[in-house]
């Protein structure tokens, strides 16, 4: 693969100079969680790997803590770096779709990661995990693992369209099942502040048969605060996004953790590689692409384990 | 310093006269407990108790060093991501140990007294930049939040550092333990509050706090050691932050980028709903106690319920807080 794309970027070197040297720009959020610090990784990782297969070309890998330093830094790379290509995970949707927009129209390749822009047609590839199969995948197997009124408890993550999809996803699929939603909160993606919620919910419920916390890192608060109450068998919990500790517990035939869903943050290695690819113009890239959610069981745990990976 | 006396001398004037600034918060915490259990049959069970009780101890213990700082007329903001940085150097530091010295209780003792010595330093730091270089306390750690946020986050690699599993079962009942039913955190949280009461109230040190904190200049003249008082408060603080980390580490044994997020906003927020003047000049260590207790109970009752939106729940805790400021400002200007 590697040795594809260096003979056919050579081709094109050797043949149009230095013009052909582009610069690719990429703003993703900073490591605030575990799923962004995989993000993260995997992209520095990228970036490393490709500096050396195209290395007339150069990146700008910047992080970012909110939405306005997204835009900052978005403006800066376009003024002072000129940047030919970018690949940017906004980090909320509707303030980031004008700035984005204006560098779509100054003629800059634009792909957008994950969090889909307010306005269609934008960008000219978007690559995404699917967040409402993320959410149906749990909810499926929530609708055929319990039995008829199932007492199910939802941690939500930082309110925004990517949670809201996945909630719709899952509430579409307990629907008819019997599956009964007692409450649902925001976990925040984090862990501490799930453990507190799930504390409160185990004081408030006197049976809870399952928990969905939407994310790795609030299934590991969830299950502190089970395991602090010493109701560990009485329900099972699923996360998400497949961190190694969890995948670790399924691969290890763990009641408490049956299964898990994927919703890979190397997709961002997917985006960069389909730039790269595109701007160099070896393949068409543009469109979409969206990279399905799949159910990690212990049968299959063992694909997923990724002993170097941070998360 | 005025407004001590003026408190001073209501309580002991007019004993019929309720004053509001020194009960407000406990009126608004006792307004809180009876919303709780009209709400919910498990409010008062031992165990949810336990639990608000043991969560509120991080902030709790962090507030009681910011009651001494804010008195003296300071302000930290670096706290919470000094705690972080500090657990996350404290989990490294152990699992490296760990390696050589196996699952032992000396490496406990190890990453305890490391965590309590990098809190200190961390607390001199922002102590000395403030009194000795002379920058703006607000400036100061303002900058240190932002370099030991990046600095848990580098240690992160942006993941999550975690302790080795059988360390975190060695470990683990610091926090889930306890003696008598009552769990360890509770009991250092008490500790901590009973000592800074005491500290505040009965000493020299808490004297000169309120009055570097009510007019610096003439405390100086009435031969305070003023910048060392102010130092003091910073490494109290510190060594607080490293105390609040000892009791973190062990609940699920990891810190990230988002550890401590906000705590310093928590526990100014309840250093001031418990009656300490922003500006300075007069401290109520147990009224802290009171904030801390509100703030974790606003969340708690609103767990328990589908009283309102999830969605709103920062706007009920902002409510709260906004009240019972103005209970006690209220009386204050009447008089």
């Amino acid at each position: 693969m590697t040795k594809t794309f260096f003979a056919t970027t050579a081709l094109i070197g050797a043949l149009a100079c230095t013009a052909q040297a582009e610069t690719i720009g990429i703003s993703i959020p900073a490591a605030t969680h575990g799923w962004a610090g995989a993000l993260n990784y995997h992209a520095e990782r990228t970036v490393e790997r490709l500096q050396e297969v195209y290395p007339e070309h150069s990146f700008v890998l910047t992080t970012t803590p909110d939405s306005a330093t997204q835009v900052s830094d978005l403006e800066d790379m376009v003024a002072t770096r000129g940047i030919d290509a970018l690949v940017v995970l906004p980090f909320e949707s509707e303030p980031l779709t004008g700035p984005i927009q204006r560098i779509a129209e100054s003629g800059t390749w634009v792909t957008v990661v994950d969090r889909g822009l307010a306005v269609d047609g934008i960008e000219t590839l978007y690559v995404a995990g699917d967040n409402d199969s993320f959410g149906r995948t749990a909810g499926q197997y929530f609708a055929d693992a319990l039995d008829d009124g199932g007492k199910v408890v939802v941690m939500r993550g930082i309110p925004s369209t990517v949670d809201n999809e996945r909630v719709e996803g899952f509430e579409a699929a307990i629907e008819g099942s019997g599956v009964e939603v007692l409450a649902m909160d925001h976990g925040n993606w984090n862990r501490d502040t799930a453990f507190t919620l799930m504390q409160d919910w185990l004081s408030r419920f006197p049976e809870i048969d399952a928990v969905w916390a939407a994310d790795d890192d609030m299934a590991v608060g969830a299950l502190a605060a089970i395991e602090q109450a010493g109701r560990t068998d009485e329900m099972i919990v699923v996360g998400g996004a497949g961190m190694k500790e969890m995948v670790d517990r399924i691969r290890n035939g763990d009641k408490t953790v049956p299964v898990n869903v994927t919703y890979p943050p190397s997709m961002i290695s997917t985006a960069i590689e389909m730039t790269a690819v595109g701007i160099t113009g070896a393949a068409p890239m543009s469109g979409e692409f969206i990279i399905a959610s799949e159910l990690i069981t212990p049968e299959n745990a063992d694909d997923f384990y990724f002993e170097d990976s941070p998360y | 310093m005025t407004m001590a006396t003026a408190s001073k001398s209501t309580s002991q004037g007019a004993g019929r006269k309720i004053d509001l600034q020194v009960i407000g918060p406990v009126v608004a915490l006792i307004a809180l407990i009876l919303i709780g259990m009209a709400l919910n049959s498990n409010f008062l069970s031992y165990a949810n108790i336990t639990n608000v009780l043991a969560r509120s101890a991080f902030i709790g213990i962090i507030a009681v060093g910011m009651t001494f700082v804010i008195t003296a007329g300071g302000l930290d903001l670096s706290v919470g991501s000094m705690a972080a940085f500090v657990a996350g150097l404290m989990i490294l530091t152990m699992n490296t140990l760990t390696e050589n010295m196996g699952v032992s209780l000396p490496v406990i003792l190890l990453g305890i007294a490391l965590a309590l010595g990098a809190g200190l330093i961390a607390g001199i730091i922002n102590g000395v930049l403030i009194t000795r270089v002379g920058i703006e306390a607000f400036i100061v750690t303002l900058g240190t939040m932002g370099i030991y946020r990046s600095l848990i986050t580098w240690l992160a690699d942006g993941g999550t550092l975690s302790l080795g599993f059988e360390m975190r079962e060695l470990y683990r009942p610091v926090y889930y333990g306890g003696i008598a039913g009552i769990s360890w955190p509770i009991i250092a949280f008490a500790v901590v509050a009973i000592i800074g009461e005491i500290v505040m109230r009965h000493t020299a040190f808490g004297r000169h706090c309120a009055a570097i904190g009510s007019n610096e200049r003439v405390a100086r003249y009435s031969s305070i050691a003023v910048l060392k008082v102010r130092l003091a408060t910073y490494a109290l603080l510190g060594l607080l932050v490293g105390f609040a980390v000892v009791m973190y580490v062990p609940r699920l044994g990891s810190a990230s980028a988002s550890t401590g997020l906000l705590w310093e906003l928590e526990a100014i927020a309840a250093v001031i709903i418990g009656g300490t003047l922003l500006k300075g000049g007069f401290g109520r260590v147990w009224g802290t106690v009171v904030g801390v207790l509100i703030l974790s109970l606003i969340g708690n009752i609103l767990n328990l319920t589908d009283f309102v939106s999830p969605y709103l729940n920062g706007a009920i805790q902002g409510a709260v807080i906004i009240l019972a400021v103005v209970m006690q400002r209220k009386s204050a200007s009447d008089r």
